[in-house]
């Protein structure tokens, strides 16, 4: 390992006269408390390293040594249920105040056992064997990526420490030793074979998600708001409902209560795929608002790595980055650190292609071991002042498919998820329609066109309420009116913490779905047959139905089916008036 | 503390703020020192920058007078550290720690740095539990919940110093009758007269003993502005996890901390980013206002509830916008509301209380509690919307349900928000409760049926 001794420091940035070779980009230990840095720039025989951790009290003279290396993470079967920070150091155990120079994980112990043979051949990504980790779960113990050839030997089944040689492979290059975890480095996408496209949503549990602006397994979706609005309430909410194998929460530049409250209702609430703690699927990576920024900029890296890892056992991952946003201005600031010259917003002129590699990095794929495995990457954006044309917004917009746009308006109003159904979309809806049909709604596609219209025409009709006076418009469009209202209230609307409706199930959404929609073609029906709209609106039954999200738990879905029949009756009494009504 | 090396004659540039000196004994990255002048003035500084012959000095407070012949610097050895004691109570300091009330010195029991470390988020305890502000606004629709960071967002000119006041001088747990409850005051680049606004309204509400006052004034130099709020939080936490106290922070003005950190910045020639602030403004405010919360394993709790203006009473200034994204919610204070003589001119709407779910409802305030306040919100928002309405088409053009509206929006400002005293939960419960009464009972689909009979007590469907 090369060493450089410390000649200037200046914040997070030193310069060492280097006594050996230094690459571009090498991971760095600085001084006694061996701190986290990164080769930044090679300058003769100087080197350049951002440190990643806080400097107070390092001094010139001090020794940084090279890893010779980039900088790489542990991917192993002990990230699962717990915390890390933004290095991927765990944060349990660590002092309540945090210093520079965290510790890494020590090796944990795993049951494991063989599923290769002396002989065999093993291709990289292929599994020597199955790791169990709580819950009784079993994990793949990965060969590596790049490493191919036949296992020479291979211990027997028994609990092992998770860096522990447990087979050697005999490669073109040499003997290598696998162990239940491997060492990565996370500016490198993992590879895979191929790609594959995605024809399944990753259900969210959420009904203007779902419902309205799905994302594919493997897909990609960006959460713009501005503060407030509920990104992290939603991006909490989905870690806890979607449909995935494992989640990797990133908790980047946002707040530690944030943090400290996933970590305690994680542990006590149900996965509900397994009824199992919720934190046993999750991984949690903090660099709060106010760790070093520095290590703000790695941190996506590491959590797409972890992603990425788990996919390769052929698993279903959700990434949730909570704020993207914080991750760009760590990138701002780190290049501004250095001189480059700042483009649009003071962003370095790469800004659009970190974020473009950031997402590139979601897909579904077949892994080098041959299964089917996804990450989905969820992003929240913060843009300054709430304003979308930021760059940070309108570069991640290009990458993306899905895109969930918060609107303040709706948030003030307490109407959650506030996600705005006019400026948000989704571009893969359409290939899911077989989907739904074969979940019990083969109208799917045409509701959600419908809904879609309804909101659309409302948002212009009441443009135009606003210069004439609600009751001057015409009866056909206060139905109008009245009908997309009840699209949002009964349908969207959909409290985090209620405690029936925090999740609903495709047949719920169905349902439901059915329900509005079937309001929606009765008041027009009604409508035609010459019911005055106040009348209409005056139905009894339309209260139940605003609240039929809260008020329906997955085990009384009937209720539903009572609800329309009410309603079916409720219009059938409509009675027309005399002419004049 | 650690033997403190000078340093004399070792001044070799003075450029703004930094000071360069060669031929220095070695000091690390961070390290306090004190810069003093052939005139005797001690200025705080520490070492941004250090390479084998040369030492960057920031000095912490104005530079101005200062020679490069005569200038002594003193190393203090560690980074720059408050002594702290529980004697704090009921004194006065200036921004950066110093007595002065006159009283003897501080009896030291703890010396801790003031730049805090960052917490663990496995350490902290999510926070939980009510705090009574007395004011409905904040208390029934924005519930202050200890170990939270709300602020207050105002404008030049509202009211905001006496909400501080008022709000120091009566909050409670209503809980915890009896636990330590002490307030951390820190006035920042503070006008002289609010200096004395503050500290004779607080002593005259008793709230003064159980207060640690922290005054730094316009005059003293934007360098030092930057040091106030962490040697008040520094204190606080003290307080909070050493001493074991509820402890209720108060920083105000914010806006004045931004402004002296836009001025240090641009002298130090750094790029700008939006309106000239620094880029790193939002890491800066965050090592400010993370420094809240519930420590596990520690009896008190650390809440801040600070006060900043908006420059032309622009929310989306970078100040309130930067702030609204750390801290867990915010107040904002409205200047029609305050026009319209409506005392506090809390604008609901904008606000919000993010820890409200974990501090209302059940055990803590009253079941209902979160169901009553969705529903107020919901028809406030409604009746804002009318409001509009009624502007372009007049009240005329309005149905007889937006008339309904618009009366609720009113009585919604007059008789909940408006108050002069201090109110009781219970009090501002029911007031909630008696304007839903005025709404036609089938809107109010944010209160379940049982909710509907029990409080509002009109039966479903009436109009
Ligand atoms: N889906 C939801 N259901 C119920 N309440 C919600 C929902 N989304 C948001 N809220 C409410 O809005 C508040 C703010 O939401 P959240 O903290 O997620 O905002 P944010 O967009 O992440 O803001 P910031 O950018 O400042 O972090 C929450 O504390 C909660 O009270
Ligand atoms: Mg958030």
């Amino acid at each position: 390992m090369s060493r450089a001794i410390a000649v200037k420091l200046a914040g997070p940035v030193l310069r060492a006269r280097a006594e050996g070779p230094f690459q571009l980009r090498e991971s760095v230990r600085v001084g006694p408390a061996r701190l986290l840095g990164e080769v930044v720039r090679l300058d003769r025989d100087e080197i350049v390293v951002q440190v990643y951790e806080d400097t107070t009290g390092l001094r010139p003279g001090i020794e940084v040594v090279g890893d010779g290396a980039p900088l790489a993470i542990r991917v192993g079967p002990a990230l699962l249920g717990r915390i890390f920070d933004g290095l991927l150091r765990p944060l349990s155990g660590a002092p309540d105040r945090l210093a520079a120079g965290l510790r890494e994980a020590p090796a944990t112990r795993f049951p494991f056992a063989p599923a290769a043979a002396p002989g065999d051949a093993m291709a990289a990504g292929a599994s020597i064997g199955d790791i169990v980790v709580a819950g009784g779960r079993r994990l793949a113990a990965l060969v590596p990526p790049g490493v191919e050839g036949r296992v020479l030997d291979i211990r027997p089944e028994g609990e092992y420490d998770d860096d522990e040689p447990l087979a050697r492979i005999a490669t073109a290059g040499g003997e290598v030793a696998v162990a239940m975890s491997h060492a990565w480095p996370v500016r490198v996408p993992r590879p895979s074979r191929r790609r594959l496209a995605s024809v399944t949503p990753l259900v969210t549990g959420q009904r203007i998600l779902d419902s309205l602006f799905p994302v594919a397994l493997g897909g990609k979706a960006a959460i713009p708001g501005g503060f407030g609005t509920g990104k992290t309430v939603l991006l909490e909410t989905l870690a806890k409902g979607c449909a995935a194998d494992v989640i990797v929460y990133l908790g980047c530049g946002e707040r530690g209560n944030e943090m400290a409250g996933v970590l305690e209702e994680f542990p006590r609430l149900d996965d509900p795929r397994t009824g199992r703690p919720l934190m046993e699927r999750t991984v949690i990576i903090a660099n709060t608002s106010n760790m070093p920024v520095a290590a703000r900029e790695a941190s996506i890296y590491c959590a797409i790595t972890v992603a990425e890892y788990f996919r390769d056992m052929g698993l279903d991952v959700a990434l949730m980055a909570d704020s993207t946003s914080r991750w760009a201005e760590a990138l701002r600031e780190v290049s501004g650190r250095f001189g480059e010259l700042p483009g649009e917003g003071g962003y370095p002129a790469y800004l659009a292609s970190r974020i473009a590699d950031f997402y590139e990095r979601a897909a579904r794929v077949e892994t080098l071991g041959g299964r089917t495995g996804s990450v989905t990457v969820m992003g929240a954006i913060s843009p300054p002042s709430g304003d979308f044309s930021e760059p940070v917004t309108s570069h991640t917009k290009r990458f993306v498919r899905s895109y969930w746009a918060l609107d303040a308006k709706r948030a003030q109003a307490r109407f959650y998820p506030a996600v705005h159904p006019l400026q948000s979309y989704a571009e893969d809806a359409s290939a899911f329609a077989p989907w739904w049909s074969e979940r019990g709604n083969p109208n799917w596609l045409a509701l959600r066109r419908r809904f879609l219209t309804l909101l659309d025409e409302q948002s212009r009709l009441e443009r135009m309420a606003r210069i004439i006076g609600k009751d001057a418009l015409p009866a056909r469009q206060q139905v109008t009116l009245l009908c997309a209202d009840l699209v949002n209230e009964a349908f969207l609307r959909q409290s985090a913490f209620a405690p029936k409706d925090r999740l609903a199930s495709p047949a719920k959404q169905a349902a439901m779905m059915a329900v509005a929609g079937r309001f929606v073609e009765l008041a027009e029906g009604a409508l035609a047959r010459g019911i005055a709209p106040a009348r209409i609106a005056g139905l009894a039954c339309l209260r139940p139905l605003a609240r039929m999200g809260e008020d329906t738990g997955e085990d009384e879905l009937a209720r539903l089916d009572e609800l329309r029949a009410d309603l079916e009756s409720a219009f059938a009494d409509l009675e027309p008036e005399e002419a004049g009504a | 503390m650690k033997p403190r090396l000078l340093a004399e004659n070792a001044a070799v540039g003075l450029e703004g703020p930094l000071l360069f000196l060669e031929g220095t004994p070695e000091a690390g990255l961070g390290d306090a020192v004190e810069v003093t002048g052939p005139d005797g003035r001690i200025r705080l500084g520490r070492v941004a920058a250090a390479d084998r012959e040369r030492l960057t000095i920031e000095v912490l407070e104005s530079t101005a007078g200062l020679p490069l012949e005569g200038t002594v610097v003193r190393f203090h050895g560690e980074p720059l550290a408050f002594a702290l004691g529980p004697g704090i109570l009921g004194r006065v300091f200036d921004g950066v720690g110093r007595a002065i009330d006159g009283g003897p010195p501080v009896a030291a029991h703890q010396r801790l740095p003031i730049d805090g470390l960052p917490f663990n988020p496995v350490s902290r305890e999510p926070p939980r539990d009510f705090i009574e502000t007395g004011i409905t606004a904040i208390d029934l629709l924005n519930s202050l919940v200890r170990g939270q960071k709300l602020p207050v967002f105002s404008g030049g000119g509202l009211p905001h110093d006496r909400l501080a006041v008022e709000i120091a001088s009566h909050a409670r747990l209503p809980r915890r009758a009896g636990e330590d409850f002490a307030i951390v005051f820190a006035g920042i680049g503070l006008a002289h007269d609010s200096a004395e606004y503050f500290r004779s309204s607080l002593e005259r509400g008793g709230a003064l003993e159980r207060t640690a006052l922290f005054l730094n004034l316009a005059s003293d130099s934007s360098t030092q502005r930057l040091l106030t709020p962490r040697f008040a939080l520094t204190a606080a936490e003290y307080l909070a996890f050493v001493e074991g106290k509820h402890v209720l922070v108060i920083l105000t003005d914010m806006t004045n901390y931004c402004e002296a950190l836009r001025e240090v910045s641009s002298s130090k020639g750094e790029i700008p980013s939006r309106k000239g602030f620094p880029g790193y403004l939002y890491s800066d405010l965050a090592t400010i206002f993370e420094r809240a919360g519930c420590l596990k394993g520690a009896r008190g709790t650390l809440t801040q509830l600070s006060i900043l203006t908006m420059p032309s009473d622009d929310i989306t200034h970078p100040i309130p916008d930067l702030t609204g994204y750390i801290t867990e919610g915010q107040v904002v204070l409205a200047r029609d509301l305050d026009r319209r003589g409506v005392y506090p001119p809390v604008n609901v709407l904008p606000s919000l209380s993010r820890l409200m779910k974990d501090g209302t409802g059940g055990d803590y305030t009253h079941p209902d509690h979160p169901a009553l306040a969705s529903q107020l919100y919901a028809a406030y928002a409604r009746a804002a919307q009318t409001r509009v309405l009624a502007s372009v088409v007049g009240e005329e053009g309005l149905s007889e349900a937006d008339r309904r509206y618009l009366a609720f929006g009113e009585a919604f400002e007059q008789r909940l928000v408006r108050q002069e005293g201090p109110r009781a939960f219970a009090e501002s419960l029911a007031l909630g409760w008696r304007l839903l009464g005025d709404l036609p009972a089938a809107d109010l689909t944010r209160l379940s049926d049982r909710q509907l009979r029990e409080h509002v007590n009109a039966p479903a469907g009436r109009t």
